[in-house]
């Protein structure tokens, strides 16, 4: 830790100075908002009126609320369905464009694409490839199949979703992995090799090893990100939620009953705290698995510090 | 090192041809939809990956159905607002974090990881609520408001400063410069490259942001290119060669911006780095 030397270097108010955008800014629209959520959830509130203190009776209607179980299934299912895949096909990416080939540079950037693109731009080039008439379509006609009504069904319509949050971190997460993989010795892979370990087997007993910590990382990374899932399912089954809103996820949930002229504010800032609570769980493993990052990097391996970073969504930071 | 067999080299090249056609093709199908004349099927099978009769046409027309190019320019002062405000507020508060010594440091610190943890998701509402009390929603301040100082941008600059040496800064302490001169003409040239990461990622959040802008936005003339093309993709005149032509005009200036800066972007990500 370095610091000063204790010679006077600055006014007292210089700091708060300094500060004060920075501060006010997340305090004003962080902070605070999260301290009047939390409020707000055990009121009856709407957007133009302020609401009385209703206890608990949100959250009571919120196990008896049909919708509710619907979002948070629907969630729920994009986390265990999503992560395994975000979790293992980057990692696999990576080590596709570790190896410096002629041209290794080209396909690095390229595979970067889809994370660079705005997840609405994402969503419309999907919905007209996966249209009855679209291009996958087309494809499957000519081999035979098909045709498959992948934006008219709730179930495909999810998975339709799911593929498109893959693909788009598909880039972001391999970057992180590639990162990884740079501190992984290549004595390792080559003792393994000589000793006759075909390349799945140096896969499961040198690389996976050797990165595991930051597998959990991107696990926990997505997860949280999956959990909180929102622009994919509403542009590809529309603002209802596809067919009965069996679609809906939890933050389409919050966002519909809590915007509009008569939102419910109150009842969608419980629905919020709940997205809160499930989203701070996922983080908190984030950061037990950046604290075990920082153990192995103690093994003399120089692993770069990484975590949180822009999303893949390119969302708000 | 090179001993990779001829064999493995051309598997390894199918491969990531296979890969480059799944994650880039997607954007070429658009670009070529977008090409497509009226005349022309565009639901051919097998599909016909090249425009019979290249045209412009649809840009134009897209231009028609929606102020696509308003949107952008929308979508621009909102991206350039947030560059701006995030690379002040930002290098100014990681510089307070990390240079400055004050009572207060260790609390100010922690409340910028606390808004780390705070999922926006999970506040939209209550910014809502708010940006309607100040009378704010519906406007493009709204829009720029919640996200001008990035609690993961001020960690990011606060690491920056805290790696540099200090020689250099007690030189002009010596000199006596004050705070404000070593802050500019000291500290900021030296974190630079950070300052880059910091600005391409405020751009391209800014930029492809959907959920806030959706929420608080309600005037049509108003929009941001996301949600703009949102509502081109409702509205009942849905040709695929006009959203085509909205998404290209879209994704357009940020593969551009994407292919200048990339090493930024890499470094963006590998070292996208938060010691709480």
């Amino acid at each position: 830790m370095t610091g000063v030397k204790r010679v006077r270097t600055h006014r007292a108010a210089s700091p708060w100075l300094f500060l004060l955008p920075g501060l006010g800014t997340v305090a004003a629209f962080n902070l605070y908002p999260f301290l009047t959520t939390l409020h707000k959830a055990f009121t009856d509130a709407r957007t133009l009126t302020p609401g009385s203190w209703v206890g608990l009776r949100n959250f009571r209607e919120l196990l008896e609320d049909e919708q509710f179980w619907v979002a948070l299934r629907n969630s729920g299912l994009y986390v265990v369905l999503v992560v395994p895949f975000t979790v293992l096909l980057p990692l696999l990416l990576a080590l596709l464009v570790q190896k410096r080939i002629p041209g290794v540079a080209f396909f690095r950037s390229a595979f970067y694409t889809p994370v660079v693109a705005s997840v609405v731009v994402v969503a419309l080039i999907w919905e007209w490839m996966l249209d009855d008439r679209g291009l996958v379509n087309a494809v499957l006609r000519v081999l035979g199949a098909g045709p498959v009504s992948f934006l008219g069904d709730e179930w495909l319509l999810l998975f339709s979703a799911m593929a498109l949050t893959v693909w788009k971190g598909l880039g972001y997460y391999m970057i992180i992995y590639l990162a990884a993989l740079a501190n992984v010795p290549r004595e390792l892979h080559e003792a393994a090799a000589v000793d006759g370990a075909g390349a799945l087997r140096r896969f499961t007993a040198v690389t996976v090893p050797a990165v595991r910590s930051t597998m959990v990382l991107v696990g926990a990374l997505s997860s949280v990100a999956a959990f909180k899932v929102f622009s994919e399912v509403y542009l590809l089954a529309g603002p209802t939620g596809g067919p009965a809103g069996q679609d809906t996820t939890l933050v389409m949930l919050l966002q519909r009953t809590g915007t509009g002229l008569n939102g419910r504010v109150g009842y969608s800032s419980a629905i919020s705290l709940i997205v809160f609570a499930v989203a701070l769980v996922l983080m908190l493993l984030v950061l037990r698995a950046d604290r075990r990052d920082g153990q192995d990097a103690q093994d003399g391996q120089d692993l770069p510090h990484r975590q949180g970073g822009p999303g893949p969504k390119g969302g708000r930071a | 090192m090179n001993r990779t067999t001829p064999w493995e080299k051309a598997v390894r090249y199918v491969l990531l041809l296979a890969v480059l056609a799944l994650t880039v093709g997607p954007f070429l199908w658009q670009l070529s939809t977008s090409l497509k004349s009226t005349t022309e099927d565009i639901y051919t099978s097998p599909p016909r990956f090249l425009p019979a009769h290249p045209t412009g046409h649809n840009y134009a027309e897209v231009a028609d159905i929606i102020p696509v190019w308003d949107y952008a320019l929308n979508s621009l002062k909102v991206a350039a607002a947030n560059v701006l405000t995030n690379l002040a507020g930002a290098s100014m508060a990681g510089y307070a974090l990390a240079r400055l010594r004050f009572r207060g440091r260790r609390a100010a610190g922690l409340a910028f990881v606390a808004a780390v943890l705070v999922p926006l998701e999970s506040v939209v509402i209550a910014q809502f609520t708010m940006m309607r009390d100040l009378e704010l929603n519906n406007t493009l301040v709204a829009v720029v408001l919640p996200g001008a100082v990035g609690a993961l941008n001020v960690l990011l600059m606060r690491n920056a400063f805290a790696a540099l040496p200090y020689e250099t800064e007690e030189a002009a302490v010596i000199d006596g410069a004050n705070v404000w001169q070593r802050f500019v003409r000291v500290a900021l040239p030296s974190v630079k490259g950070t300052l880059a990461v910091v600005a391409i990622f405020s751009f391209m959040g800014a930029w492809d942001d959907f959920l806030w802008p959706l929420i608080v936005l309600s005037d049509p003339d108003r929009f941001t290119l996301t949600v703009g093309l949102n509502y081109l993709h409702g509205t009942f005149q849905q040709d695929p060669r006009l959203v085509a032509a909205g998404t290209v005009i879209a994704v357009a200036p940020l593969v551009v911006m994407f292919v200048c800066l990339q090493r930024y972007f890499f470094r963006g990500v590998g070292e996208g780095a938060v010691k709480g």
